[in-house]
């Protein structure tokens, strides 16, 4: 062993800088799984680890579910007002139109899924926690008369805290207002497919997000009326494993099944075709 | 019953009204004449009574709504009607006693009156679980909807609760799914349907019952998205700033008349329904009849267009 001989230390060869951007990362919340932003993307945010659903954007949940080039946006000039004088509200707002964008908590429009011409709105997570204000329930309201008037079916994916607090009693209302236009949709015979992604609570749980002829959940979504922590403070427990998931859901009969995000679109395609009496498609290739 | 409950504003109404009775016991033992005195001492009750409750900020109004000798459900449907027959049971579970149901006649005329029922005392309040339905107090009033629907009765719906009961077996059994189903129904229910808000009317759980031709509200009643209590605790993280969510949200029978949210404020008597059960309900009733006999003229078509018109006009936002 040459311990005494002078070794030269070896300079390391000069790195090449990485201009690595710092969203290029992402993790899943669920199981710390880490990877390339863009796999996770790929996957629509489903974890090739454990299955986790993340949140995506509306536009990239409707992309998801209807064929390609076929989705045109509708009322997409509805925009929030602070109709009661709310504190903080207006800032709020203008914050989350130049982040998320201008459809407010929610995209609506007509596309095809598997050929099947529907009316479809996907709510957005990411505008003030997809939560229910008047936008919201008129977008709704008219996306479900044109379904009436087209009789065309209508899919609603919903993502959302419950109504927008910061518009009092009139967010309530939309509960009444949306439900009023499901009730003469259904009673039309025209086919609602509701999807329930995490979270749908309070009261968007508590209206249309309930009222599909058929109710999706995504794996594990938090799905329930009341959130987590004010059951804890009114029982003064800790919630059981697995409390308003989609499985617990499906288990106790609110839901009719638990789709993973990725085939979401072919399960709307088979189940609109046969309410709809089409003949059924190839699905695969 | 928490007679001698007060409020801190109601402190000198207490006050004074201790001294008037002071001042006739007084005159009983001595059996003294003390009309002289005690006939200023009433006006100026009377005075303080309506300074006082008309001047009441928006959590005062909470307060009052929430007052523990504010009358129930179950004090009007024994007051404003008669021959009160009650109907229990969802058929599905159990019978769920925070909301109280029946047949009974208004001015002669059938109704299905359903009202939600707080307790008066622990024992009332543990069966009545304080007025917060569970799923199946919400699927008993829709079974008796109905009911109403089929023998072409009206449905009379008295609203008061916190909410609906936040707790694992309602959550279970579907309390979204109930709410969201008498929605539906009751948008489409082919028979009147006349709400009124009798004291809290606490979201979701209020609105489950009050999807209605029309929807009144007690002068002294509140009817909210969510709890003052709550909306401070997630906006500001402070529950203690009640107060200002309390004005912030528009929960006053004012502020949701000019909203547009309801059709009429039934006015309480000086010092608030609880000071004058029987006078409050009186003019419940007769704001019912009233309501009731104009909604009885329209056929079961246009009645149904208007409710769907009514509820469809809600909101407020700009198009482009
Ligand atoms: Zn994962």
């Amino acid at each position: 062993m040459a311990w005494f001989r002078k070794e030269r230390k070896e300079r390391p060869p000069p790195r090449e800088k990485l201009e690595i951007p710092q969203d290029a990362w992402d993790k899943c919340s669920s199981c710390g799984t880490v990877d390339l932003t863009d796999k996770f993307e790929r996957s629509h945010m489903v974890c090739h680890n454990c299955g986790h659903h993340g949140k995506i954007p509306a536009g990239t949940y409707i992309e998801l579910i209807t064929d390609p080039g076929t989705f045109t946006e509708l009322f997409g000039d509805l925009t929030s007002v602070d109709p009661l004088g709310f504190d903080g509200y207006p800032d709020k707002l203008a914050r989350a139109y130049n982040k998320v964008g201008k459809q407010d908590a929610i995209l609506t429009g007509v596309g095809d899924i598997h050929g099947v011409t529907t009316c479809i709105g996907a709510m957005e997570f990411a505008f003030m926690g997809g939560s229910m204000g008047s936008v919201v329930g008129e977008k709704i309201a008219r996306l479900a008369r044109k379904a009436l008037e087209d009789r065309a079916p209508l899919v609603l994916v919903s993502t959302s805290g419950g109504a927008r607090m910061q518009e009092g009693v009139l967010s309530l209302m939309q509960l009444a207002k949306t439900s009023a236009m499901i009730a003469a949709l259904k009673e039309e015979g025209i086919p609602f497919i509701s999807v329930l992604t995490n979270p749908t609570t309070g009261g968007v749980s508590a209206s249309y997000a309930m009222q599909g002829d058929v109710n999706i959940g995504e794996p594990k979504a938090v799905i329930g009326f009341a959130g987590a922590r004010v059951i804890k403070q009114t029982i003064g427990q800790d919630l059981p494993d697995g409390f308003q998931r989609s499985e617990f859901l499906l288990e106790h009969g609110m839901l009719d099944m638990v789709v993973s995000r990725l085939e979401m679109k072919d399960t709307l395609g088979r189940l609109l075709r046969m309410m709809l009496g089409k003949e059924a498609l190839e699905l695969t290739g | 019953m928490a007679s001698n409950f007060q409020l801190d504003f109601e402190q000198p109404i207490v006050e004074l009204e201790r001294q008037i009775e002071g001042l006739r016991k007084l005159a009983d033992e001595r059996e003294m004449d003390v009309d002289r005195e005690v006939g200023p001492l009433k006006d100026k009750l009377s005075e303080l009574r309506s300074e006082i409750y008309e001047n009441l900020d928006p959590f005062q109004r909470v307060q009052v709504a929430r007052h523990p000798r504010r009358p129930y459900s179950l004090d009007y449907i024994n007051e404003a009607f008669t021959d009160f027959i009650e109907l229990r049971g969802d058929r599905q579970f159990r019978d769920d006693p925070a909301i109280v149901a029946g047949l009974a006649r208004l001015d002669g005329h059938t109704v299905m009156v359903i009202g939600q029922q707080k307790g008066r005392n622990t024992k009332e309040n543990l069966k009545r679980n304080f007025g917060m339905a569970h799923p199946e107090g919400y699927r008993k009033a829709l079974r008796l909807m109905l009911v109403a629907e089929r023998m072409k009765i009206p449905v009379v719906t008295l609203v008061d609760t916190a909410g609906a009961y936040p707790g694992l077996g309602a959550e279970e059994r579907g309390q979204a799914e109930a709410i969201a189903r008498n929605l539906e129904v009751m948008a489409r229910l082919r028979t009147p349907i006349v709400a009124t808000i009798i004291g809290e009317g606490g979201s979701g759980g209020a609105l489950a019952l009050a999807l209605a031709d029309r929807v009144l509200m007690l002068e002294n009643s509140i009817y909210s998205v969510i709890t003052p209590e709550g909306c401070a605790a997630i906006l500001w993280n402070d529950a203690t700033k009640k107060a200002r969510a309390a004005e912030a949200l528009k929960i006053t029978a004012p502020s949701l008349l000019e909203l547009g949210v309801i059709d009429e404020i039934i006015k309480e008597p000086l010092g608030a329904a609880h000071n004058d059960p029987s006078a409050t309900a009186v003019a419940l009733k007769k704001s019912l009849s009233k309501h009731l006999s104009s909604l009885r003229k329209l056929k079961t078509d246009k009645l149904l267009a208007r409710r769907a018109e009514k509820f469809l006009a809600m909101g407020k936002f700009t198009d482009g």
